[in-house]
């Protein structure tokens, strides 16, 4: 009964999916993961014929071995379990605050421009420069450090959540307003899903700024930790144990990323997202 | 019998712009209505008046004999670009406003739109995924499938080719066989206007104002090679050309001497 003109090859067609370029991975990006397995290799190399002592710079199998002590002993798991800890508390807060601050000031033009000038000179402060200030009024215990953090995740959380709020499509919101949706109906459909990927960008910025934050708070003090790995090898000349720290930090902070964007995957799958990223 | 009624509208914007003056319609239940006229002459304003988005200086418009002070339910409206929400699938894009039906109403509508509009098989297709064209036809299939009473269309082809824009003729009167809604469409194709349309106001800028109405009595399916189609259209041209000429100069300057010398 189709009185139409062209469905005929539409309907034939079937949803495109996402292409992978080819079932062999891309040389360059193996190459990219090879650099700095062999420049490892190398420095293993050199030090075992005797061209460095490795002193300063242990070797691979030295850093290892430092680690793997220390996990046997069970203590490289508490510095973990600490550090995340920190994190994530710091985190949720600094995430929370900022979500709700920021679609506060994207929401009402006059909340935004009393308020934003504030929070703007407050970013621009170095946040390290508050760790005095927050030992002072906060103790030299979890809170200060906690509260460290969140400060840091606070910011971009912040401006993404105002400016996606600010920058949302006024043509999608005139959508809303013919179909008669209520204020609470606009916002959790059109709004919040608006503004869902800007905020999500937002959160990812939040964390790995709380992983940066997250060494100064250990290394201004504290008795277990990453960052506290580090200070210590320092103290007792162990650079094994700061390299093995550094690289704990980097995989953590890799890791608690690629976790955010795969918890969030499903939120987000209407976007063009293997075109955007290829 | 009318379901559109506008009476003695003004709009003067806030910033002085005075974009309609005094503009009466009556449009008829199932009636079609064309809006053609220069670029500012406040069609797009007229459009948005009758949807309740903008709200009229002066006069007013009621629809179904309801006076028109917000969006109105029995008010639909398809806006140039297709405006479909990019996180919703296509045929949860057309089912956006019938959340207060049931699930399986809503299924057979927006089910029975797709099909009409020729997109049976793009239900669960994201918006990216679909040309120009067949996303148009999903903001109409929106506008639709809450049976409004008056659907208002501004521009919504003039964005696509020659071709596309024929094919969405007729699905866009395929829909409208259904359940017959008033229809006013802004167009600035006046074969198109042509085409569709039952009666076609032609409308005069600074300010926007009705300038003539010109009735269309052609049979449908209608016939772009015939001459009654073409006379129509030569018609509405000239109005057109009348309209866009200066007030105090009734004749065209290059009807003057001058201009015979240029014949
Ligand atoms: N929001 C606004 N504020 C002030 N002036 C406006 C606004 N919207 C439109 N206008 C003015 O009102 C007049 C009519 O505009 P409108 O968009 O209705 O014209 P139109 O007939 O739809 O034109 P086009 O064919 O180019 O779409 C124009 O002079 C325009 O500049
Ligand atoms: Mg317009």
């Amino acid at each position: 009964m189709s009185v139409h003109i062209n469905t005929g090859t539409e309907a034939a067609q079937t949803v495109p999916t996402t292409v992978r370029a080819s079932r062999w991975p891309d040389p360059r990006v193996l190459a990219g993961v090879g650099l700095p397995i062999v420049i490892a290799l190398l420095w293993e190399l050199a030090v075992r014929v005797g061209l460095s002592d490795g002193r300063l710079m242990p070797p691979p199998s030295k850093i290892y071995a430092a680690m793997a002590a220390l996990a046997v002993s069970g203590e490289l798991q508490v510095h973990i379990a600490a550090t995340l800890a920190r994190v994530g508390a710091g985190f949720a807060f600094g995430a929370i605050a900022g979500t709700l601050t920021g679609a506060i000031a994207g929401g009402s033009e006059t909340i935004r421009r009393v308020i934003d000038p504030s929070l703007q000179a407050l970013r621009a402060v170095p946040s390290i420069a508050w760790v005095p200030l927050f030992i002072l009024w906060l103790g030299i215990f979890e809170t200060s450090k906690i509260a460290l953090i969140a400060i840091g995740v606070f910011f971009p959380v912040y401006l993404g959540v105002a400016s996606a709020i600010i920058g949302i499509d006024r043509k999608l919101l005139e959508v809303g307003r013919i179909f008669r949706l209520s204020r609470f109906q606009t916002a959790r459909r059109i709004l919040l899903p608006a503004v869902l990927p800007v905020w999500l960008t937002a959160l990812r910025a939040g964390l790995g700024l709380g992983f940066m934050f997250v060494v100064a708070a250990e290394i201004m003090g504290a008795s277990e930790g990453l960052g506290y790995l580090l200070v210590d090898g320092q103290q007792m000349g162990r650079p094994d144990q700061i390299v093995g720290a550094i690289i704990a930090f980097a995989l953590l902070g890799k890791l608690a990323d690629t976790l955010l964007v795969l918890l969030t995957r499903p939120l987000l799958v209407w976007q063009d997202t293997a075109r955007a990223q290829l | 019998m009318s379901v559109l009624e506008i009476k003695h509208l003004d709009k003067t914007y806030s910033d002085g712009t005075r974009a309609l003056s005094d503009v009466s319609l009556d449009v008829g239940a199932g009636e079609i209505l064309g809006i053609v006229g220069g670029s500012g002459c406040g069609k797009t304003t007229l459009l948005r008046l009758v949807a309740g988005l903008d709200l009229p200086s002066e006069g007013f418009i009621s629809v179904g004999g309801e006076r028109i002070s917000g969006p109105h339910p029995a008010v639909g409206i398809v806006f140039q670009e297709p405006r479909l929400l990019p996180w919703l699938t296509v045929a949860d894009n057309v089912g956006f406003g019938l959340h207060h039906l049931p699930v399986a109403e809503r299924i057979n509508r927006i089910a029975n739109a797709l099909e009409r509009v020729g997109l049976a098989s793009y239900g669960k297709r994201w918006p990216r995924e679909l040309s120009g064209g067949q996303q148009q036809r999903v903001a109409i299939a929106r506008a639709f499938v809450a049976r409004p009473k008056v659907l208002l269309l501004d521009e919504p082809f003039s964005a696509l080719d020659a071709f596309t824009r024929a094919s969405l003729h007729e699905h866009l009167l395929l829909l409208w066989e259904q359940d017959k809604p008033t229809i006013v469409m802004v167009t600035h194709d006046v074969e198109e206007s042509v085409t569709l349309s039952d009666r076609v106001v032609v409308m005069k800028p600074h300010p926007g104002r009705v300038f003539e109405t010109i009735s269309v009595t052609l049979e449908r399916p209608r016939d772009h090679l015939t001459a009654p189609f073409e006379k129509v259209k030569r018609r509405i041209h000239a109005t057109l050309d009348r309209s866009m000429r200066p007030e105090n100069t009734p004749q065209a300057p290059r009807k003057s001497d001058s201009g015979a010398l240029w014949w």
